[in-house]
This record gives structure tokens, sequence and C-alpha cells, in this order.
């Protein structure tokens, strides 16, 4: 297995490269840059602006440019710097990449731990009114469109005031209150979009678990154990579900393989300082350096993601072996 | 050993799985008992017509009166285990039409059917847009001093104050507040009957070829009916979900179309052939695989020039959205062609001479359908909703035209969607048709692949 991770982290970077590269004529495909807005704005002189197109180099050519920005992340790390926030691009997608993790993974947990039991319930209750009942909710939860909960969430937060709506701090009195305090205060402000992106996670796991344990319900091997007299939870959760996990492992890699795209959405309309919220509004804004590296970061977890999924599958399941 | 999660995780969250030879397959499914059951006429496998050729025939060479599941016919492969949501799959005798097969399927199923009649309807109304929308697209009104501007949606009545009836049913005239914050009054004085095939804006039909002016519902001017509201720009909200409903809907199909033919061509090329073509396709499909999806496309879509119609717009987005997509389609369809062409019925035809053509027409595309048709039915929502996310990130469609993403995103203020609650409609419409296309998708997923019947939902 180790010759696995090996192999697919150096396949990984010749991805990277494409996928960078890739990103740098996606923006020199839109009409002018980033200076060009500034251009039209009459306070800031001409030569101002040609003197910062010089500065960032954006009158070179744009394969002279991406050999440029690849010397310098290979050399010294150095991802450049955004255009509109005057930051360094590491430490900005740095910062903006841990908020999504954390969203994504309060999600994403929560999601699990209420879909697995339910899915498990539902497959051993199969045709009752428990099952029914879920796997309706499972295929409401699967349909509805991220945008339209995200907007239907954050009308409940502004009709009712409970939550609020947007952002991840609250703005005047964060640095005031206390550390228990700011946690709490980023928990609030975390629940709603957490609970959004977590309602489709939920469905498609639990409708997965409900599918899997239904295929091994009947197996022999069930039926030995339960011959052998052990009591139905046991049969159930240390011998059926433990098959059951295999395609779900399959599923939570594929999921952190797409943690950025999916909460692109959520993170925007919500208002969560996410990777996906800055990667748009750099798109906007032409910010090139921000846009190449929130591509480059996704197509990394993209790949990382499915690394894990094989990884955690063989671990999980010793007849299967990658050598 | 090739891994076995090379899968677009669309199909494997639907459970659709191929059958692929020489592949470890982990998740083995435990036999269940054959099930011979009685003769049925509607569902029977066997036909009294004496049409089927391929049912088991008794001595006297009727058609024997039992269904046997499992057929020898190798162009209609059956799964040895059957149950009672399989007979479905049973409508694929050879010798039975497509309508036969259809309808039999649709009283099995009756979700799935109810799915299909409410996508037909919602296609036929995109396709007859200007006839089902009272008023035109960007139709505005002007009447100081609001324009009708987020005007609340109007409810057709038939009883009036004093408890008499009307018909036809009828709208209260309304009246401005003030400014479009205001709102508007409903004036129970003047009523404005609802009329059938009224006069209206005029408009085309199947693009420019025909023009008429009749709309299905309409209200004797200087009524209005505004049975969903209006927008920011007073225009009716309900012609505009209907107007929009051609974007989004057909983004749908022509996505699948161009995706799966795609996917198609390169993975029934790649299993056929072998060797390097294969290496190299399959090595570019995981390169397109790896590709971060959504910020791709909203990266291309947001550097599209603002100069190009709407039109070529709308065509370079479905465009973007399939080609991202081609890779995990033509990866499975590989896996099927290669199991596919080690039959015993491919070795056959290559005997008695038939070529490649026939072949691939013939025997592997045949084989590779139920596949394809479920995984396209399912992929469609994909589709429709990343459309539905370009437009509302503002990098999809744009204005004036009408999309269901754009009218939402008019909602996305505090004020909107406290006071103009109505503008959330077009996610209403939105959540109905992907409902509907998965629950079409399960369905079709049981018809064709009996195997995953498992993962019902319902």
């Amino acid at each position: 297995m180790r010759r696995l991770i090996i192999k697919r982290l150096f396949c990984m970077i010749p991805v990277l490269l494409a996928v960078s590269f890739l990103s740098m004529f996606i923006i020199d495909l839109a009409p002018g840059d980033f200076l060009t807005a500034l251009k039209a704005n009459p306070q800031i002189s001409q030569s101002a602006v040609e003197q910062m197109r010089v500065r960032f180099a954006l009158d070179r050519p744009w394969y002279v440019q991406y050999f440029h920005w690849l010397k310098a992340v290979v050399t010294r790390l150095d991802f450049g710097m955004s255009f509109s926030y005057r930051t360094p691009v590491s430490k900005l997608v740095l910062e903006r990449l841990l908020n999504t993790l954390l969203l994504a993974s309060t999600a994403y947990f929560l999601a699990w731990i209420i879909a697995v039991p339910v899915g498990t319930l539902a497959a051993v209750k199969k045709g009752t009114w428990i099952d029914r009942l879920s796997s309706g909710f499972a295929v409401l939860g699967l349909s509805v469109p991220q945008v339209l909960l995200a907007l239907l969430v954050l009308y409940f937060c502004v009709a009712t005031g409970v939550l609020p709506a947007g952002g991840m701090k609250s703005a005047a009195d964060y640095d005031l209150l206390s550390p228990l305090g700011k946690v709490a205060d980023v928990l609030r402000h975390l629940a709603a979009p957490a609970a959004v992106l977590s309602v489709i996670a939920l469905a498609t796991v639990a409708r997965q678990t409900r599918a899997n344990l239904l295929d091994f319900l009947e197996a022999d091997f069930m039926r030995t154990a339960r011959a052998k007299g052990l009591s139905e939870r046991r049969v159930v959760l240390k011998h059926g579900l433990r098959n059951a996990f295999n395609p779900l492992i399959t599923m939570f890699g594929f999921t952190v393989a797409g943690l950025l795209s999916t909460s692109l959405i959520v993170e925007w309309v919500m208002g969560w300082p996410g990777l996906g919220a800055l990667t748009l509004e750099a798109v906007r804004r032409q910010d090139l350096y921000v846009v190449m590296a929130g591509l480059v970061m996704s197509s990394a977890m993209l790949a990382f993601g499915n690394l894990l999924a094989d990884v955690l599958l063989a671990v999980n399941d010793p007849r299967i072996s990658y050598d | 050993m090739i891994s076995p999660l090379r899968r677009s995780a669309a199909l494997v969250l639907s459970g659709v799985r191929p059958r692929a030879r020489g592949r470890r397959r982990i998740e083995e499914r435990p036999m269940t008992k054959t099930i011979v059951e009685p003769h049925r006429p509607q569902v029977g496998h066997c036909d009294l017509d004496g049409e089927d050729e391929g049912a088991p025939r008794g001595a006297d060479g009727a058609p024997c009166r039992e269904k046997i599941v499992g057929g020898e016919d190798p162009e209609f492969r059956f799964p040895e285990r059957a149950s009672r949501h399989a007979t479905a799959a049973t409508c694929y005798a050879p010798g039975r039409s497509p309508l036969r097969s259809a309808i039999v399927w649709a009283s099995g199923n009756k979700w799935a059917a109810g799915a299909a009649a409410f996508l037909l309807c919602m296609y036929g109304m995109a396709l007859f847009a200007g006839f089902f929308a009272p008023y035109g697209m960007n139709q505005t009104h002007y009447k100081a001093p609001a324009d009708y501007r987020y005007h609340h949606p109007m409810r057709p009545r038939v009883l009036d104050q004093e408890g008499g009836l009307h018909w036809p049913p009828f709208v209260y005239g309304t009246k401005p507040l003030g400014s479009p914050d205001r709102g508007y009054a409903e004036d129970r004085t003047v009523r404005h009957k609802l009329k059938l095939f009224a006069r209206g804006e005029p408009y085309s039909l199947f693009f420019g070829l025909l023009e008429w002016d009749r709309h299905l519902i309409g209200v004797e001017e200087p009524g209005k009916v505004f049975l969903l509201g209006t927008d920011k720009l007073g225009r009716d909200l309900l012609s505009r979900i209907i107007y929009g409903s051609r974007i989004s809907l057909s983004v749908g199909l022509l996505g699948i179309a161009i995706t799966f033919c795609l996917g198609l061509a390169i993975g029934a090329t790649s299993g056929l052939l072998g060797g390097y073509p294969d290496s190299i396709l399959m090595r570019l499909s995981e390169v397109v695989m790896s590709l971060p999806g959504l910020y791709l496309v909203v990266a291309l879509a947001g550097v599209l020039p603002p100069e190009l119609s709407s039109d070529t717009r709308y065509l370079l987005i479905v465009v973007i959205l399939s080609l991202v997509g081609w890779a995990g389609p033509a990866r499975v369809i590989r896996g099927m062609v290669l199991s596919i062409r080690e039959n015993d019925y491919v070795l056959a035809a290559k005997a008695v001479g038939a070529g490649t053509p026939r072949i691939v027409l013939h025997h592997v595309i045949p084989n590779t359908m139920s596949y394809i048709i479920v995984a396209a039915t399912i992929s469609v929502p994909y589709y429709i909703l990343g459309e539905v996310s370009l437009s509302f990130l503002g990098v999809g469609v744009m204005e004036p035209q009408a999309s269901w993403g754009l009218m939402l995103s008019d909602a996305q203020s505090v004020t909107a969607l406290r006071e103009f609650t109505w503008l959330l409609l077009p996610g209403a419409f939105l959540f109905l048709v992907v409902m509907s296309f998965n629950i079409l998708g399960d369905g079709l997923r049981d018809a064709l692949d009996p195997r995953a019947r498992g993962t019902r939902a319902l």
C-alpha cells in the first residue's frame, strides 16, 4: 500500500501542474485584467496603473507569467499576492481553507452521526413506517437544491432572529468576548450553514447505508451468526454493518474530494468566509493569483480525497490489496 | 489490480453497478430464491400470441404458462435471481413493443410513472412557453407610482365578499400603497374575470416559425393577473418561471446528450481497441476527472466575455458542464465493453464475418444501454443544478434572459426574503423537477438493473 500512496502522490504533481496551467490560461481568456477596473477610475492616474501593471507582471504573456509563478512557488512557496486584499495569497488561502474545513467537517460529522443509525434502523425494519418515513425524507433531502435550502434557512434566520444570518463572527463584539464566548459565537454562526450542508449528505448516507445493509441482512454469514445464538443487535452491528461500510468509505473519500466544490454555494449564500467564496470573488475581480491558488487547492483536495478513499478501503477490508 | 473505486461518485451513490468481468466486487450480493411465478397476463414473460420467440415452449409448441425468470437470450441478460420488484425487468421480452413495455413498467411503479408524467408536462410547458405564460418574459407594466414592482401573488377567487358565486374565476384589482416596499392593497370593488385563450403580448413558437398572441390565461387590461407575483422590475414571476424553464430544463437534456455521446464514443473505442489508445484515453480521462469540478466551471464561466449573445453564452455553459463530466461515464462504459467483447455472441458474430461497425452497433451498444439510460437520468439534475448555480452566482445566463437561478439570486437580500418571499418560488419548481428526475432514475434503475433493487428508497 505504501507503493500506492507514493505513486498517487507522484501522479498528483503533473495534475496540479496541468490545473495551474489551465487556470492561468482561463484567467487570461477574460478580457482585460485586474487593473482594467482601476483604469476606468479617474482618480488613479494612468502612469500609476501602468506602474502597477509592470510590477505585477501583467503586461507579459500568460505563459511567461505562469513560468514566473511556478518558479516562485517551487523555490519560495510564494503563491503571489492578492490584488484586492493586498495580502500574500498563501496566508489568505490558508485562513479561508481552515474556515471551509471547519464548516464542512462539522456538517459532515453531524450528517454521518445521524444518518448511519437512521439508515441501519430503516434497513432492519424494512417495510415498516419507520423505513418508509425515513426513505421518503431521504428522497426529499437528496432532491432539494442547495441553493433553495440555503435561501430558506436564511429566511428562517432572518424571520425569527434565532441564529445570525451570515458571517462567521459577530463583527462588533467579537474581540471583546472571552475565549469561550468567541467559541460560542463562532458556533452560533456555524449552525445554519452546517445544517444546510449536512442535509444532502444526510440523505445520501442514510440511503446508502440502508441499501448496503439490506444486501447483507440475508447473507449466509449473517444466518450463521444468528444460528450461533448471537443477539440480533450484535449480528447486525458487528457483522452486518462492518461489511456494509465499504461503499460508505468510498463515499466518504469522494466527499472529502468534493468538499470545496460542495460548500461553494452554501458559503456564498450564507456569507461564510470560506475558500469557495474567496475564489468566486477572485474570479469576478480577476484576482489572478487567488484564483490559481484556489483551483490548485481544490484539485489537491480532490486527489487527496480519492487517495483517502482507497487507503481507508484497504484498511477496512482485508480482502483488498493493491500490490 | 485496478482500484474498484474508479467510478463517478454519482453512480456509486445511485448503486448502478455495471457488470465487469474479472473485477472483484466487494459488495457481493446475496442470492435469493428464484421465484417461478404463475403466469399473469399483464406482466407475464410468455406471450400467449406466440410472437415470443425466445419463450420456452412446451411439447405441443405452445408457450409455457410459467414465467421462468432468467432468460437465455444473451441480448437481454437477466440475473438468475428475481424478486417481486424485478417483474418489471421481464418486460424486456423480445417481441414486445416498447410502448407495451413502458405501460407494464409504469403500472408497476406508480411513483416513477408519476414523476415521468410530471416531467413530460414540464417539458411540454417549456416547449409552448409563450402560450402558457400569461405575459411576456420581460414584459413590464408601467403604472405610477409603483409600476407593479414586487407585487404579491394574486389569488383567483370564485366567491366574492357577499358570498356570491362567480364563474369564470376572477381576481381583485389592486392599488399600490406608495412605493414598492409598501406593498399593494386589494381593491374589492374591482373584479377582473379570468379569460381562457386571451389575447396578449405576441410571442413566437419553435424558434420563430410560428407567431401567435393567445395565452392560456389572461385578464382584460387594465387588470393584471400576477398569479405568482412580480419581481423587482414588475415582471410577472409565473411567466418568467415558464420562460426560464426552457433554459433550465434543456440544459439537462443537452448536457447529458453531449456527455454520454462523448463518453460512449471514448469508452467504447477504448474498450474495443485496447493497448495504446486505451491507455492514452484512460490517462486523459483521469486527468479530466482530477479537475476540480465546480470551481473550474465557475472560473470558466466567469471569464466568458460579456459581449457574447445570451444564446452563445448558454451553449458555451452547456458545453463546459458536459466537458467536465464525460470522464466518469467513459470509464464505466469502457469496463462494460471490456466484458461484453468477451461474450460468445460477439465471437459468433465475428465468426460469421460481422465487421466491427456491426458488432459495435448491434451487440456492444445495446448492452450498454441500460447503464446509459439510468446514469443519464440520474445525471440530469446535476446539469440543471449546475446551470442554476452558475446563474445564481452571476456567471451563467445573464439578464434579460430568464433562468431559475437568476431569479433566485434576486431573492438573496434580507429585505427580499422577509418582505417578498414569493421570489423563492422558482426554487419550488426546481425542487420538484429535481425530485422527479431522481424518482424517475430510481424507477428506471429498478426496471433495467434489478440486481440493484436493494437501493430503492421507496
